[in-house]
């Protein structure tokens, strides 16, 4: 698929930082061999299968298992009044987002198992816990819930109509909180000088993040220790442990280890708590067997955290030559029908405070009110947050230059941040580092043939297309996060991260990480990093993670943070070996620890031509007979809780270009180009695959993807891939890529920033302001995500000029992709 | 899954014998459709009757302008066969185009047109081609075999063992992708016999496949796409789902029967389709 347009390799040690070594677990993974959580075979294990609630919101009447609970093969039913008597706790959010009025957000209760109402349609009522997974299903089939069914919301703007229905008898008016940030007065003052106001509605549609490999917990207690070990595809091991302890089910922290292996895929749908984690815990334990459970892609649908979901008001003051003046935007963001782990903090300090974008508009100001509804609880996916400001802000750019008959590239060119004002202070809080933004948008623009644009729509249209091409620049705090801004806005968490680096007697190195690999490929680039620092060879380092038994602590991979965090640690631990091997070198060659330098996995001493390897320092340190024993410990095991100083800030421009047929409504995208600053690049190729992988996603939710409730039931009707559309290699053009990194993150030790979620964050964006640019020149100015043929056809009846048909000479049935049977699905 | 007993008749009359006398019991050929059913828990068949090792059911031949599929045969096989490529391509194109590889090398055509799915290629083929469906006990026209949403002709334990279709003059198919399942939201056949006849046959539109009537006519005195593309079509019987309503899939159905017209019309272009 993708082209490496650009990016060329760096750096000059062998497999180290810079260069495209190729991924070590890719060996285990394209051979099948991975080791994911349902692999597991525990002796003694039960299946358990979650009975999931048919009704939006209703009362449980009656329960009962009796007759479940006696068929064959079953161990055990558990429901909520079984947990309430075991006086266990609720899943809690770590984000407590204050009201504009100084009060806290509601936090209504959120148990495992439903204990009298039903809340969303896949709410868990009860576990059956069975020899087999069949029998676990059958007995299912017995239990008797007798339900009285209430009236069901779904949308976030109806959720606080006066006469909604209401999820939470604690959460009045459906609204978890109502948040603002920024200077209101200066907005509205910056709103009375504009020349022009240019206003949008427009809705980030909900989505299913839809993972490869489906959430799978096994959990086994050990009733001689009085342990448990919990196996989870989860993104943050730490994270589960800590709410599952502390809040949950009130078990010390010792006693609970929590496991988190291969994962196949999280993009933040896996870094929260959920029940089946506490269910599974909690039945391990009461019926004395280990328990092991599977999503099947139902379930999926059905429990798996969604996203997005903002319906969202902006305006955008300019005066009249262009110059943005000021901003105001108002979103409600639904959260569904209870408060995941993250969930607060999304929409708001996630979001908000990115609007400034990549531009100098000095006045800003959001509200946000987040509202239960009866769906299923939103979170975090790829990006959280950023890709809704992006949206808005890119969307109301695209719309003013339309309407004041300026250039889409021109006004933000007028507007960028220039690279001479870095660091740069913005009007919401983020203090933006470093960054060229009109590097990235000239080299996108150039690429992408900008100034041949008109020429291409007018061959488009005597083929009978229409072409448009659609420009995003965004910019993202990443490199989560430092832990005193996630105090100061209400978090629960810190946000270092911890890497320890142990030398073994041989000189090889095992490097622990509290980050978390499920797909980016961090065996491969922290090996790289060790590598380059250390001079130990590539082959000699390796990568443990994902075990709270083996790793200190850490705060997993999200948000785009293990290169820029957890990579820093590596880093300072890495400088903490060093330091202590000069001491034990200077000892051994007995000269000055001054006179020690380390270079290339040598310590040498100036003026001598003594040298000693790290490996034999290594060797030295764990058999310590010529040793300054009364100096320091032996070993050569360093630590590192990296706090970061600041957010990184990876931006960029990205360039769609894409044609409609007008016929059909079916939209092909074309080009995709894209020109980012992720900093220093430690692994180009890997780099490449995050773009790649991020921009997918980001066109799933522009073209295909979204979340369909029934309005008056509140049944979920795209709950398969049937009717869920995910995006196929087929639906993608080649990538061009290329990457500006002369502007180094200024204030972590490698100079990251972090490129996970940098593809998400525009693409989308990018995708639609295509279809409107295409779209507008036949009148048509507005329209939601999914740009799917049916609804791109619906909005093209409200042409105002008429739409363009083939000439004779073009052939009618050209490049008519989605028509043609094997164009698809090769 | 609930469990089933497995059979693994040689005959298709011992296959309809087994059918016959097992109420509950069900074919499986390709199991593309039948599998993730029962996965799911909606089909629970006390015995599942294996197709697969009936030779009789397999293979492709053309005798006096007639191609006969046997109803065991793979989507694959009829995507590869340089027999149907050579008399039908279309069809061989629209077997191509179904599903991914894996479904392609597993899902048969009996399997297909037996299951009767709104949305699926195979029933376009076979209605807009004016087949016969042969089972041991007759034979069934086209036009007589799909009569509902996943509702055939077929008898209880009657099998489809092969299908017979004359080989036209010129024929297309084109299929506009629902954007999830990418079967068919709506799949226009035309066909022109040698004797002038036009037929053109619509899936994913409605209940069931059906031809359409003043399409044909149309076309029949004008094979072009331009003959086609102003023509109204009623929205009374079409579906309505999130994926496109009933005006949508309207005015798809002579816009993608135009198409199919051109696509027709090339002799090269058939082939790709
Ligand atoms: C991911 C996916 C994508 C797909 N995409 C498409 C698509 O784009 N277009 C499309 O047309 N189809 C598509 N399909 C359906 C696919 O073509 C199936 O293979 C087909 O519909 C059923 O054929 P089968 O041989 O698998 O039948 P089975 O699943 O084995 O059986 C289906 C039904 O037919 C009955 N049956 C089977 N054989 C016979 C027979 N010879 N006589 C009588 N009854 C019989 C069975 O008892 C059962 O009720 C897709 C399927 C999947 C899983």
């Amino acid at each position: 698929m993708g082209t490496m347009t650009s990016k060329r390799e760096s750096g000059t040690v062998p497999n180290g930082i810079g260069r495209s070594v190729k991924r070590t677990e890719d060996a285990r993974f394209l051979l099948g061999k991975g080791r994911y959580t349902d692999d597991l075979r525990i002796p003694g294990q039960a299946y358990i299968y979650v009975v999931r609630s048919p009704h939006a919101h209703a009362n449980i009447t009656s329960l009962d298992a009796s007759e479940a609970k006696s068929a064959s093969g079953v161990v055990d039913v558990l429901i909520g009044s079984d947990y309430l008597d075991d006086g266990l706790g609720t899943l809690p959010c770590i984000w407590q987002v204050r009201n504009k009025n100084g009060s806290v957000m509601a936090e209504p209760a959120r148990y495992p198992v439903a204990v009298d109402r039903v809340r969303y349609v896949g709410d868990a009522v009860a576990v059956v816990i069975a020899e087999t997974l069949d029998q676990a299903k059958d007995a299912a089939d017995l239990i008797v819930v007798e339900y009285e069914p209430l009236a069901a919301v779904v949308a976030g703007p109806d959720a606080i109509m006066p006469q909604a229905p209401i999820v939470h008898n604690d959460a009045p008016g459906n609204l978890c909180f109502d948040w603002e940030i920024g200077n209101r007065a200066a907005t509205e003052d910056a709103f009375s000088r504009a020349h022009h106001i240019t206003r949008l509605d427009v809705i980030n549609s909900r989505i299913v993040p839809n993972p490869m490999e489906p959430r799978s917990v096994v959990a086994i207690y050990d009733d001689i220790a009085d342990e448990y070990t919990l196996h989870t595809s989860t993104q943050n091991p730490h994270l589960v442990r800590s709410l599952l302890c502390k809040s949950v089910l009130r078990i010390p922290e010792h006693k609970v280890r929590v496991v988190s292996a291969d994962v196949g895929g999280g993009f933040g749908v896996k870094c929260h708590l959920y029940p089946e984690e506490v269910l599974l815990t909690w039945a391990a334990r009461r019926c004395g067997r280990p328990v092991r459970w599977t999503a099947d892609r139902s379930e999926t649908f059905l429990s798996d955290a969604h996203a997005r979901d903002h319906v969202t008001h902006g305006e955008l003051a300019l005066d009249s030559d262009g110059t943005f003046l000021g901003l105001r935007v108002s979103t409600v963001a639904n959260l569904g029908a209870y408060l995941s782990t993250w969930s607060a903090s999304i929409p708001t300090y996630a979001s908000a405070p990115n609007l400034a974008g990549q531009y100098t508009t000095p006045a800003i100001y959001a509200e946000v009110k987040g509202v239960f509804t009866n769906t299923v609880p939103v979170d975090a996916y790829r990006g959280a947050g950023r890709p809704e400001a992006n949206y808005i802000v890119e969307r109301l750019i695209d719309a003013a230059a339309r309407e004041m008959g300026l250039d889409r590239v021109e006004i933000r060119r007028r507007n960028l941040v220039p690279s001479a004002a870095m660091p740069y202070a913005t009007p919401l809080g983020p203090v933006y580092d470093s960054g060229d933004f009109r590097k990235c948008l000239d080299m996108a623009a150039g690429n992408a043939d900008y100034e041949g644009l008109a020429e291409r729509k007018q061959d488009a249209l005597r083929r009978g297309k229409l072409l448009g091409l659609g420009v995003s620049c965004y910019i993202e705090a990443c490199g989560v996060s430092p832990s005193r801004a996630n105090g100061i806005s209400g978090g629960r968490i810190g946000g270092f991260e911890m890497a320890e680096i142990r030398f073994n007697p041989d000189g090889s190195a095992t490097v622990f990480s509290g980050t978390h690999s499920h797909g980016q490929g961090h065996e491969t680039v922290f090996a790289q990093i060790v590598t380059d620092k250390l001079g130990v060879p590539f082959e000699s380092v390796m990568l443990v993670q994902g075990d709270t038994a083996r790793i200190a602590f850490g705060h997993g991979t999200v948000g785009s943070r293990s290169a820029a965090v957890g990579g820093s640690a590596i880093v300072v631990a890495g400088e903490r070996i060093v330091a202590k091997g000069k001491r034990i070198a200077a000892h051994i060659m007995e000269v000055d620890v001054e006179d020690v330098h380390f270079e290339d996995g040598e310590f040498r001493s100036r003026g001598t031509n003594k040298v000693m390897t790290i490996a034999e320092i290594a060797h030295a340190a764990y058999l310590p007979i010529n040793y300054p024993l009364d100096q320091m410990d032996p070993g050569l095991d360093e630590i590192c809780f990296y706090d970061p100083t600041n957010f990184t800030f990876p931006n960029g421009t990205q360039i769609c270009e894409l044609e409609i047929d007008p016929q059909t409504g079916h939209v092909e995208l074309k080009r995709f180009v894209v020109a980012d600053d992720f900093g220093r690049i430690l692994n180009p190729m890997i780099v490449h695959g995050q773009v790649h992988g991020g921009i997918a996603q980001g066109v799933g939710q522009a073209l295909l993807e979204t979340v369909v409730y029934d309005a008056d039931s509140g049944q979920l009707l795209t709950g398969s891939f049937m009717d869920y559309a995910m995006p196929r290699s087929c639906d993608l053009p080649s990538f061009e890529v290329s990457y500006h990194e002369d502007s180094p993150c200024t204030h972590n030790p490698l100079g990251v920033k972090g490129c996970g979620e940098a593809g998400t964050i525009g693409a989308a964006t990018a995708v639609m302001n295509a279809v409107l640019d295409a779209m507008s020149s036949v009148g048509v100015d507005h329209m939601d995500m999914p740009a799917s043929p049916s609804r791109v056809w619906r909005a093209l009846r409200a042409a105002t000029s008429k739409l363009p048909r083939p000439t004779a000479s073009a052939s009618a049935t050209a490049g008519n992709g989605n028509q043609v049977g094997n164009a698809h699905g090769e | 899954m609930h469990m089933f007993e497995y059979l693994q008749p040689r005959t298709a009359i011992e296959a309809e014998a087994l059918l016959l006398a097992n109420e509950e019991a069900r074919a499986i050929s390709g199991g593309m459709s039948l599998l993730p059913a029962m996965k799911l828990r909606l089909a629970a068949p006390s015995h599942l009757i294996d197709l697969s090792g009936i030779e009789e059911m397999r293979g492709t031949s053309v005798d006096d302008n007639v191609l006969t599929i046997g109803a065991m045969t793979r989507h694959a096989e009829v995507a590869r066969s340089s027999v149907v490529r050579q008399a039908i391509p279309g069809l061989a194109a629209l077997a191509s185009g179904i599903g991914d590889r894996q479904v392609r090398n597993r899902g048969t055509i009996g399997g297909s047109i037996a299951n009767s799915d709104p949305a699926a290629c195979y029933p376009a083929s076979v209605l807009g081609l004016g087949a016969t469906v042969m089972t041991p006990r007759r034979r069934i026209a086209a036009d007589d075999f799909f009569v509902g949403v996943f509702e055939t002709a077929l008898e209880p334990g009657e099998l489809v063992t092969h299908i017979a279709f004359p080989i036209p003059e010129r024929s297309a198919y084109v299929k506009f992708q629902q954007p999830a399942s990418r079967f068919a939201l709506v799949g226009v056949l035309v066909s022109r016999s040698r004797d002038g006849t036009v037929r053109v046959a619509v899936t994913g539109a409605s209940s069931h496949v059906f031809r359409v009537p003043s399409l044909e006519q149309a076309l029949a005195a004008e094979f072009t796409p331009g003959a086609v593309e102003n023509i109204a079509i009623d929205t009374e019987e079409l579906n309505s789902d999130i994926h496109g309503d009933a005006d949508y899939r309207a005015h798809l159905i002579p816009v993608l029967t135009a198409r199919a017209v051109d696509l027709a019309s090339k002799p090269d272009a058939v082939g790709k389709i």
